[in-house]
This record gives C-alpha cells, structure tokens and sequence, in this order.
C-alpha cells in the first residue's frame, strides 16, 4: 500500500475511533454509571472523615446535565 | 510537625510531605525567579560570578518551580486522590517513601549541579545523565505505586481525574526516557544520540509535551477531584471529561513543532505543529468550561470561599492561556512573537496563572484534613495571598505583553534602504520599565507564597482543633 493511502486510512479510522468515543460517551446507557462515577469524590464521606463536611449538602446526590 | 492522628485507612504521610514541600519548594523556586528577573532589570546582581550568573540561575529557577514546586504538588494531590476515590491505601508505603525522598534528591542534585554550569543544555531536560537515571527509577516507582493503587481498587469505576493524572505519569516516563538518551564521555558530560533538527525536534516533542502533560494533564487531575470537592457538587459533566480526556491525551503529541516555526525544522513539519495546536484550542476550552461550570448553581461560595476563588480563577488563567498559545503557533502570529519576552509572559499566564494557582487551592484544600484540623490557620490570609496572585500575575502578563510586542515590533522595522531601523540594545533599553514591572509581579508572588508558609505553619502545628483529630480518626 502506498505510504499516502495509508495515512490518509489512518486518518479516517483515527476519526471514527473519536466519533466512537462521544457516541459511547454520550449513549443513554452509560449515563447511570456516569453518575456514579461523578460522585466518586463524595463516596468516602460515609466514614465522617471530613471535618469541613457539611453532611446535608452532599449527601443529595447532586446532578448535572 | 507529624503529630496528627494516622488514618485508619489511607497513607497521608507521604501525602503530608509532599504538601508541605510544595510549599517550601514553591518558596525557593519563586525567590530564584525574582532574583533573575531583577538581574534582568538590574544586571548588577549578576555579581560577575558565574554561579550566580542568568544564564546558570534561569534553569536552576525552572527546573525549581516546574519539577520541585509543581512535581511536589502532583505527587501530594495524586496520592491523595488516588487513595479516597479508589477507597484503598496505596499499594507499597515504602515504595511511596522511596518516590518522596529519590524526588527530593534529585532536586537537591539540580540546586547543586546547574550553578556549577553542569548541563546537557536540553531546556527543562537540562540535568546531566546521572540525574536523569536516578528520575527514571523514581518515576517508574511512581507509575507501579500509583497504577498499582488502582488496580486495587475498591470502587469499579476509575474516577476521571486519576485517567488524568495516570496519563500524566505514563507520557511523562515516556517523553524523559526518550528525550535524555545520551551517550556519556564523563560522568558529567554527554552527547545527544539525535543530531541536528532531529534533535531539535525530539527535544520540543519532549519540550511541549512536558507542558501538555506534566503541566497540563496532571493538573486536570488536581482540577477533576479538587473543584468538585471545594464546590461541593461533582463536576458539570462527565460525559464531556471523557471526551476532553481522549481528545487532549491525542492532540497534545502533535504541537511540539510550533516551538521550531522558522527553523531547519521542514516545513510540513512546522504546519502540522501549528494545525494541531490550533485544535488543541477545543479540548481545552471543552476541560475549562466543564470545571467552570461545575460551579453553576453555587457562585455565591466565590464571595465566602478564597480556596475555590484559586481553583476558579486558575481555570480562567487556563482558558486564556490556551486561548493565547494556539494564537501564538501561527506561524505569521510566531513570527512576531518568537524569541520575544510576549513568550515569557505566555508561559507565567500558564504556569503562574493555573499551574500554581490551582496546586496551591488543593493544598489549602488538603493540609486541614491530612492534619486532622477543622479548617486553615486563617481564611482571611488566604483571601489575602489569593489576591496577591493574582495582581501579581497580571502585572507579569500583561507587562510582558507589552515588552514582547514593542520588541517584535522593534527587531522587524527596516529603514527604506532596508537596513534595521533599532539595534538590539535599543529593544533592550526600551524593555527595561517592562522588566521592573514583571519583577513587581514576582515579588507579590514571592510574598503571597510566605503568607501560605506561615498559614500553612500555624495550621500544623495548632492544637486547637484536637476535637477535629479526634473526629478524623
């Protein structure tokens, strides 16, 4: 194969391979996981390690978009 | 200083002191960086020593502030985040310890060799090869403590800001062991295995991808966990975080050439630099807009809040800086600005601007609770280094700003016979209120960073908050 074609392949497969990662990001789907994993930085509070916490605003499981 | 309460579940010791030497690191950096740009409005202060000479302090000053003040935080805030969202100590304390005290040695090791003038004169890879080994085996004990902490996890999902910081740490290994192969003479002096512009181009391959990882990636990391956090709501969307991930981990590699436009560099390699730093623009305003907009429905923690005023005002230094930067890779943009002080000022709106404003927000954030306190020492000096920052920072931009283009401008001007209208040292004489305002800028910085030792002192070491200890264990 001509080095050109190649990269020009390359180039297209490289978009779809992008295109794939915002429909898989974006799919319904994943949304349930997205939010948990959003949330990730909140999960350990249980312990009550966190002096400065106020325990009422984080416990609601805030969303955005 | 390490009375507080050991927690039950994570490793904070190593975390502890890497925060507390972001601080002293940041301290030293920044002091070497007024030093120098007061040589450059008062050249006396050269001493006409070598040691002390610009040329030998300028790298001493980044290698300090990037790989001491920055490398510092990244370890601390890494540590920290990858242990409470992965709910799991980290995999090897003693590993850890080693990455600690190998990083601060190689520190010390720079601080000694580049005022003796011993250099592989690679900018920000200047150490000579027996440093560079010694970085290797650190930062491969880094990436098997912190991958490995992963793999342990307790959670299923791996939170987006240790993607960040691991694709930090990863490229980062990759770009210090490809762009430091050389071949030894002495034990202090070696040849580059590249020659020529292949050289070149390996070394700014290195050189921007130190910015787009070290400095950029790693980060982002800090900006995931920590605005979130300090906000009290998790970030806008986590959709797009997986999108600006892959996107900004794809497009980083290719910018390096814009550092070569005009060069032996070919040509087609100085447009692809340029193409893909113009794209670079949209994952990083994608990353920008995501941290901003976590705050939606919270702004009004700004007015009471100086820790997130850092982490926000940090990611309003970032969208202008990476705004600025694709501008500047245009090559006929380039070729006004290049060599010019416009590229100094480029890189203090990132490195000032976000890079330290959004680690020393994450520390403020860390040291109460690594310590077991409620809170810092004094919110109210917070406020006041917060704004120290950032009136310093601006005085440094935007005095550059105007030396940079005033001197594009200068060293372009021909008489109608085509000779140069301005000698360089008339660009030079111009420049000089210029220099004095930048080291203005510095000074405030330098004077913010002490207000934080002290703050940070006074937290450690209070017993006040023992009722927190006690509550944190």
């Amino acid at each position: 194969m001509d080095i050109n074609v190649f990269r020009g392949l390359m180039s297209v497969v490289l978009l779809f391979a992008f295109l794939g990662i915002i429909a898989w990001a974006y799919s319904k789907k994943q949304k349930k996981s997205f939010d948990e994993a959003a949330n990730l930085p909140f999960a350990d509070e249980a312990e009550n390690d966190d002096p400065n916490l106020d325990a009422s605003s984080s416990l609601e499981n805030k969303k955005h978009d | 200083m390490s009375t507080a309460i050991e927690h039950s579940t994570y490793n904070y010791k190593v975390v502890r002191q890497f925060a507390i030497m972001t601080v002293v690191w940041g301290i030293v950096g920044m002091l070497v960086g007024v030093w120098i740009a007061a040589q450059l409005a008062w050249p006396l202060l050269n001493f006409d020593l070598p040691w002390t000479s610009f040329g030998r302090l300028r790298p001493l000053h980044t290698n300090a502030v990037i790989f001491a003040f920055g490398g510092s935080a990244l370890f601390a805030t890494s540590y920290y985040v990858v242990q409470r969202t992965c709910q799991v100590r980290l995999i090897s304390d003693k590993l850890a310890a080693f990455t600690f005290w190998g990083w601060q040695l190689v520190i010390v090791l720079a601080a000694i060799t580049l005022p003796l003038g011993l250099t592989q004169g690679k900018e920000y890879a200047e150490l000579i090869w027996p440093i560079d080994l010694l970085i290797a085996v650190v930062w491969v004990s880094y990436a098997a403590v912190f991958i490995g902490t992963i793999y342990k996890r307790k959670t299923s999902h791996i939170y987006v800001a240790n993607w960040f910081f691991a694709a930090f740490i990863l490229t980062v290994a990759v770009l210090h062991i490809v762009n430091s192969m050389q071949l030894p003479t002495s034990l202090t002096h070696s040849y580059s295995i590249y020659a020529g512009a292949t050289d070149a181009m390996v070394q700014w391959w290195y050189g921007h991808n130190a910015v787009g990882f070290f400095l950029t990636a790693g980060f982002l990391g800090m900006m995931y966990y920590f605005v979130p956090k300090q906000a009290e709501r998790p970030v806008y969307s986590y959709r797009l975080s997986i999108v600006h991930f892959w996107a900004l981990i794809c497009v980083y590699m290719w910018a390096g050439p814009h550092h070569l436009h005009y060069t032996a560099l070919p040509d087609w390699a100085q447009s692809v630099g340029m193409v893909m730093s113009l794209i670079l623009l949209a994952p990083s305003w994608g990353g920008m807009i995501n941290g901003m907009m976590t705050l939606s429905g919270a702004w009004h923690k700004l007015r009471t809040d100086p820790i997130l005023r850092f982490l926000v005002v940090s990611l309003s230094f970032y969208g202008m800086s990476t705004f600025e930067g694709p501008m500047m890779s245009i090559k006929t943009v380039n070729a006004l600005s290049h060599y010019t002080d416009w590229t100094v000022g480029h890189v203090h709106a990132g490195a000032l601007g976000w890079v330290a404003m959004i680690s020393i927000g994450s520390v403020y954030h860390m040291i109460p609770r690594l310590f077991g306190k409620k809170d810092m020492h004094s919110v109210d000096l917070i406020n006041v280094h917060f704004w120290l920052s950032t009136v310093g920072t601006v005085l440094y931009i935007t005095s550059m700003w105007v030396n940079g283009i005033m001197q594009g401008l200068m060293w372009r001007a021909v008489n109608a016979d085509g000779t140069l209208m301005y000698t360089f040292i008339e660009s030079v004489e111009a420049s000089h209120p210029g220099f004095i305002v930048r080291w203005l800028g510095g000074v405030l910085w330098l004077t913010g960073m002490l207000i934080m030792a002290y703050n940070v002192y006074m937290t450690v070491s209070s017993k006040a908050s023992e009722k927190a200890a006690a509550q944190t264990a």
